[in-house]
């Protein structure tokens, strides 16, 4: 199809689709118009009953953590997948990962940058551990925590120091970190089962409201899921850099 | 809707279609995270914080680093495949 065909029906059929689109947003509901039961129900039911300021981690830790169970494991298989598949286009089994032959920084990285590397890691991980443990209070969780964690290690790639990068977060620690997480959050859900005769079931004391301890379980459930995902993602990166700065380096064929 | 979030809304539309006309992939990775930054800005104004604290980390740092690895190994890979048609 020529250029002008392609345009002479774009031009017949885009003022049609417009018409449709401008036909259908007009029959939506207004602005912020809310009309869902579930969330009202939550919003009077989190502070009072979960002892939680923060209804997103009540929500994900509590009153539905049975769905996070699930969002858990997708991100943990997901994980393992790319592991598994990425070793597998190396044709390694499951020994440790082969040594670089040089350190992978980049020469031109002034002090200043250097510095940076050396600041970041502590402030990033100190601050995913602060979003982790206050899920139930304020914004954040064990999702939005584990993420920023993860950050931590990366700080020291700014310089392009790999090597610095992989001795802050060794391969052998970072799966341990990514199964460690996942176990311990099915095992405080079978910790409901046993002491509140379900599963992922609150049985801790739900503590003052606005106390760092408060939420029952909440916190426990969040550092569970902070490990997890920190260990998921580092897990990720550390096989995709492997791939991108030290595999395929010329020496295979 | 106040007008923090119809900024927010006009600046995230104005950013995906930035993303999209950038024709370097290597260019595109950091334009795909001022793209991310403005829908962490538009969670923000819809009052979403949880959600914004995640997408901070996850488009300005854990999606440009795998696209950035993906590209340098394609890079090499095609390197290597250059070298081996000189050597024949």
């Amino acid at each position: 199809m020529s250029r002008r065909v392609r345009l002479g029906l774009f031009l017949l059929a885009g003022p049609g689709l417009a018409a449709v689109l401008v036909l259908g947003f007009r029959g939506l509901p207004a602005f912020g118009d809310y009309h869902g039961v579930y969330g009202r129900i939550v919003d009077n039911f989190a502070l009072s009953a979960r002892h939680a300021t923060d209804f997103v981690t009540a929500l994900n830790f509590d009153i539905r953590a049975f769905d996070t169970l699930g969002e858990e494991y997708i991100l943990f298989a997901a994980a393992a997948g790319v592991a598994l598949v990425l070793r597998g286009l190396r044709e390694e089994g499951e020994g440790p990962h082969p040594a670089p032959p040089q350190q992978h920084g980049f020469a031109g990285a002034s002090d200043a940058l250097r510095s940076l590397a050396l600041l970041l890691p502590p402030l990033l991980v100190g601050l995913g551990g602060y979003v982790v443990l206050h899920g139930a209070l304020t914004p954040g969780g064990g999702f939005q925590g584990g993420v920023v964690l993860a950050a931590g290690p990366l700080g020291a790639l700014v310089t392009g120091r790999y090597l610095a990068f992989k001795r802050i977060a060794p391969h052998s620690a970072v799966e341990a970190l990514e199964a460690l997480g996942a176990w311990a959050y099915a095992m405080l859900g079978l910790g409901g089962l046993v002491f509140a005769s379900r599963y992922l079931q609150n049985y801790l004391p739900l503590g003052i409201p606005t106390h760092l301890l408060s939420g029952g379980f909440m916190p426990l459930n969040s550092i569970a899921v902070g490990l997890e995902v920190s260990g998921a993602f580092l897990l990720v990166w550390t096989e995709f850099l492997d791939q991108a700065l030290i595999s395929g380096r010329g020496d295979r064929s | 809707m106040t007008t923090v979030q119809a900024v927010a809304l006009c600046v995230v539309a104005l950013a995906g279609g930035a993303v999209v006309l950038v024709p370097d992939p290597l260019r595109q990775v950091f334009v795909l995270g001022v793209f991310g930054l403005s829908l962490t800005f538009l969670f923000f104004a819809f009052q979403a914080p949880d959600v914004a604290l995640s997408e901070i980390v996850v488009s300005a740092l854990a999606l440009p680093l795998i696209v950035l690895a993906a590209l340098r190994k394609i890079h090499q890979h095609e390197r290597e495949s250059e070298q081996e048609r000189e050597e024949r």
